[in-house]
Parts: structure tokens; sequence; C-alpha cells
């Protein structure tokens, strides 16, 4: 690549050397003096991000130490796993952990499966119409705060419900759905699955879409019948999109809908509803812990980063794409 | 996937093909069945929620609390919540934050998004590390409390707008839009003497406005859902946003002040409207925005959401 002619053999490697050097720093000048106004626009979002994600990521540092609010970050004294010990040995740091993954993995079973389901299925309607208005209307819900979700199972579910209501009015027993703790992970599931199965199809539909149809022709002159076709053909054409769904959720097993949990935990109890989102939150901020509650969030941000690198280990050796490419 | 999932979306087989078998009548009324319980799921409580804050207190009483049958119907509800102070600051504070926020997060979105866009640009590699690594790694909710409240953002608006103004997801899914606008209109552009400034304004955002709508509806939703931020950074309830709001007067059942609602759901005043109907009349409120402008992108949506997908 170098253009020093060949007429010239007696300039000294080094020299040459130093040409391509200065050439390769003058290209980089070039680009950057032409890429000078990308640049800039990308200055806005980099400092958002550096300020309210990069500088608490340091300062998460705080679980080493027992950050006093009047000390500062600066001054308060560094304490090792001092705070950690204290976290491990606290019943409700154990009891918040459980319950996260309880949660998570009944969520795993009873709502990972319905958007692909529900995807299935509108996926065979034939009529276009009717697949635009059950879109619609499933989509909706997931632009709802948790807050309004909330509001409306109670207003449906809780104990002055219009189940309960209808109940009452019939002379049957009436359950307060919203306040039993023995039903709670149920509840948050169910209303996961109201609030974001319909916007989960999204992704399955366009996989199934994505489908040679020529496939199912064939499929079906060999004789295969609908559930044979669905077996063989629609489950592994979307099997990638799936896997790809399953690290994602896997990666964020210690996370379960902060705001819901923390909505509901005054009805329900903390011992139900306790999560590590609510504890660190209670003890960080709402009990002024800030190491305590930097520590459990610290905890739960390793633990999240290994279980989904290992998902996406077991997704590799299992053949598929999982995050990214190999 | 591909790109070519979201074309062959549009082209879908229009009638049952031939060698398909004709669909069973049990197969066709199973999924009629499970199709209508799903909307009907939706639909209902939403339903009852507005006739609810439409309804004359006999109407509710009547039904023992939500009303799913239009007995008496009244506006009385909503000429409560239009008079009283604190749900009409919290809906401008509501409005406030969601045009403004919108307007923060959509500059930067759309800057950053365009300026990541071209291939081979200079530095756009660690640039984009820097923002992916967000995605997955992040400092928690008590250090990034801490870093909010040592800035001032404690009892004060912009709490609620600039620690979630960016969303890194947000910037891939219109960075892949932008890097898939045709790069012959670009370089014709840029022959013309046409600046990256001029060439994003005239050339980019006008061939983009499907996505730019689909992130601008994600991003006003989520400042219109703002809950946690603001019961995190604003101890005053006369700075508080809707949400706010509906979790304290009607989930947590308190008494609202300035209206006859009273925390066992009884009501007195001279005007006879169930506690019930202003609480409902609130949380419909907070509805209305969603539903008069979801329609308008809702066809989009597919875009938005898979394009990030696609191009990671």
């Amino acid at each position: 690549m170098t253009a020093i002619p060949e007429t010239t053999p007696a300039v000294p490697v080094a020299a040459e050397h130093d040409a391509a050097r200065t050439r390769r720093r003058a290209e980089r000048r070039r680009r950057l003096r032409r890429d000078r106004a990308l640049l800039i626009m990308t200055v806005p979002a980099v400092l958002l991000l550096v300020v309210f994600n990069y500088v608490p990521m340091f300062g998460a540092a705080t679980a080493f130490q027992n950050y006093s609010i009047y000390a500062g970050f600066m001054h308060s004294p560094w304490v090792g796993l001092e705070t950690f010990r204290q976290l491990f040995a606290d019943p409700l740091f154990w009891g918040a952990l459980e319950n996260t993954v309880v949660l998570s993995l009944v969520q795993l079973v009873l709502f990972f499966p319905v958007p692909i389901a529900l995807a299935v299925l509108l996926n065979s309607i034939m009529s276009g119409k009717v697949r635009t208005i059950v879109q619609s209307v499933v989509y909706l819900p997931h632009f709802f705060s948790w807050v309004l979700a909330v509001t409306i199972f109670q207003e449906m579910l809780g104990g002055a419900g219009a189940l309960n209501t209808a109940l009452r009015q019939h002379g049957l027993a009436t359950w307060n759905i919203m306040t039993d703790p023995g039903t709670f992970k149920y509840l948050i599931t169910s209303q996961v699955v109201w609030k974001e199965a319909g916007w989960g199809i999204i992704v399955f539909l366009a996989a199934l879409a994505a489908i040679d149809q020529n496939l199912y022709e064939a499929a079906a002159a060999d004789g295969a019948g609908r559930w044979r076709r669905m077996w063989h053909i629609t489950l592994p054409g979307i099997r990638g999109v799936v896997v790809l769904m399953l690290v994602l959720r896997l990666g964020n097993v210690l996370t379960v809908g902060f705001e819901q949990m923390l909505i509901q935990r005054g009805a329900v109890g903390r011992d139900a509803a306790e999560v590590l989102d609510t504890y660190a939150y209670y003890y960080g901020v709402v009990n002024a812990n800030f190491s305590l509650g930097a520590a459990a969030s610290l905890f739960k941000g390793v633990f999240s980063l290994i279980v989904i690198l290992a998902a996406n280990k077991i997704a590799h050796l299992a053949g598929e794409d999982g995050l990214y490419r190999r | 996937m591909t790109a070519s999932a979201l074309t062959a979306t549009s082209r879908r087989r229009a009638a049952r093909p031939n060698w398909e078998e004709p669909p069973t009548p049990a197969g066709q009324a199973g999924k009629a069945t499970v199709l209508l319980v799903v909307v009907a799921v939706v639909i209902v409580p939403l339903y009852m929620v507005v006739l609810t804050s439409l309804s004359t207190q006999g109407a509710v009483n009547r039904a023992g609390g939500m009303v799913l049958v239009p007995h008496g119907l009244t506006v009385e509800a909503y000429r409560q919540i239009f008079t009283n102070q604190l749900v009409m600051h919290s809906l401008l504070v509501s409005l406030g934050i969601t045009v403004v926020g919108t307007v923060i997060s959509m500059v930067v979105t759309v800057l950053c998004a365009y300026g990541l866009s071209r291939q081979n640009s200079y530095a756009h590699r660690p640039i984009l590390m820097i923002l992916v690594v967000t995605m997955f790694f992040s400092g928690g909710l008590i250090p990034t409390f801490l870093v909010v409240s040592a800035l001032g953002g404690y009892d004060n608006y912009w709490s609620l707008i600039l620690p979630g103004a960016v969303s890194v997801f947000n910037i891939l899914v219109m960075r892949a839009f932008f890097a898939g606008t045709a790069q012959e209109l670009i370089d014709a552009a840029s022959i013309d003497g046409a600046s990256d400034w001029r060439t994003l304004r005239s050339v980019v955002l006008p061939t983009s406005r499907a996505v730019v709508a689909v992130i601008s509806l994600f991003y006003a939703v989520g400042y219109w859902n703002t809950f946690f931020n603001a019961l995190l950074y604003l101890p005053d309830n006369q700075k508080w946003p809707l949400q706010m709001v509906i979790y304290t007067y009607t989930l947590q059942g308190n008494s609202m002040p300035g209206t006859g609602v009273t925390n066992t759901g009884q009501y007195y005043g001279h005007q006879q409207v169930a506690a019930l109907a202003i609480q409902m009349a609130v949380v419909t409120l907070t509805l209305i925005p969603i539903l008069v402008i979801y329609p308008f992108v809702q066809r989009h949506f597919t875009k938005g959401v898979l394009l990030g997908a696609v191009k990671g």
C-alpha cells in the first residue's frame, strides 16, 4: 500500500514508516473534518448517558462504603465487603431474592408461551380485518401505566370490585384477589399477561410472516395435516426468535415489574411482594441506608449479567444465534 | 429475522390456497371464542371504567360499584374534577412533562441516530459502544437517585425528564431506519452542497415520518405514564403528575382534597355523584390522550419494534 516510488530505494525503512503514519494521520484528520457535524450530533445523547448512566455506574461503588449523605461519595468511609456481609445476613434480603426468582419463574412458565400461542392463532386467521382489529385491541394495554393497569385490576377483582360485587349479589363467597398473598404470584402474572402479552406478539407475527409459504404447500402435498405442518414448519420457523426472546427474558430473571410490585406491596404485604428492586428502594431511599440499597442493586446487576451470558452461551451451543451471531 | 420479514407482512396470502384443507366448524368456533375472550378481557374493563365515570350516584349504588349496564348518565364527575385544583394542576404537569420531554428526547434521539447512521464515519464504533453498554449495565436505583439529587433534581420537574430522556433502544431503531434511507439520496444531497444538518432536515427526516411518529409515541407514552420518578423526586403533591394522583387517591384510597371523595368511598356535598365516578373520571382522563393518538400511529408499530431487533 506504500506510495513511495520504487525508484527511490535509498529511503530508509523508518522514514517510509513515518510517511505512512503521517498519511494515516492526515486521512484521519480529513475524516474527522468531514464528519465533524455527525460527531456533534451525538454529543447530547452521549452527555446525557454519561451523566445519568455512567456516573451512577461508578456511584455503585457506594456499596463498598458506609455512605452518608452528609459526607457524600468523596468523604464517606470505605468498608470493603462489610455492606455485603450485612446484606447476606439479612433474612429479608433472602426473602426478597426468593420472591424475585419464584415470580420470575412463574412468569416464564405462564407468560412466555402466551404471545407465541396468540401469534400462531392470529396468523392462522384468514380475514385481514379480524386480524387488524384484534391486534389493535391487544396492543393497547401496553401503553397504560402500571398505576392504571393495577387500578383497573382492583376495580375488577378487588374487594369492592365488579367480580366480588357480583358474587355478593348472588350470595356467593367473596374473594379479594388483590390482597391474597397466597395467590399473589398468579395475580402478578395475570396482570403481566393482560398488559404485555398482546404487545409481545408483534415480534412473533413478523417471524411467522417470514416463513416461506411454499414449505406449507409442499408439506400438504406430502400429506401433512395442519397440526403436523404447525409442528414441523411453523414452530421450527420461529425457533430463532423464540430463543432470542428467551435469552433476553432470562437476562431479566431478577427484574420483575418494579412499579407493579411497588404499587401493590402495601395491599398484599411485604412477605409476598418484596422483590430485589423494592428491597433496594425501601432500604436505600425510604430508610436512607444507601449503601445497603446499592449493594442489593449491584448484586442484582452482576447476577443478571452472568445469567444472560450463560443463557447466550447455551443458545450458541444449541446452534442458535442468541443475542448476536457468533 | 431479516428485513424481508417486514415486507412479507404486507403481501400475505389473501385467500385460502387450494392445497389447504377447508376449516372445520369446531376449529373455527374455537378460534372465534378465544379471540372474542381475548378482546373482551381488554375492552370490557375499559368500558366499565368509562361508563362508571359517566354514571349517576343512583346507577353506581344500584350496580354496587362498577357499572356494566348504563342506568343514569351524568357528566357531574367531570365537572367536579375540572374544578378540582389538584387534578387540574396534575393534568397540566403531565401535559407539560409529556410535551417538553418528548421534544427533548426526539431532538436528542434523531440527532444521535443520524450522527451514527453513516457507514464508516469517524469514531462511530466507540460511540455506539458507549450507547450499547448502558443497555446491559446500570448503576442501579440508589446511585442514580444520589446523582440526580446531587444535581438538584430533587423537588424539581427536570428529574422526571432528563434521567430517562435517552432510550438507546429507540436510537438504534431510528439509526437502522436512517441507514436504510437510500444512500443515493444522501449522496445527491451532499453533491448539491448540502451540509449534514441540511441533509438530515430536508432528505432524511421527510422520508422517515413513520418511524419518527412511532418513536415519538413511545417517548410520549413513557412521559405520560411517569410514576416512579415522581414518587422518588417530588415530595410535594402540588407538583404531582396525574399518575401520582391516581395512585394516591384511587388506588390507595386516600381522600382527595377538594372533592367529596373520602377514603371510605362515601360522598358528601351538594352534588350527588359517587366517589367512584370521580375516581374513574380521573382514570379516564389519563386514558383519553392514549386513545386519541393511538389509531394514527398504530399501523407503524411493527417498524418501530422490529427494525432495532433486525439490525441491532
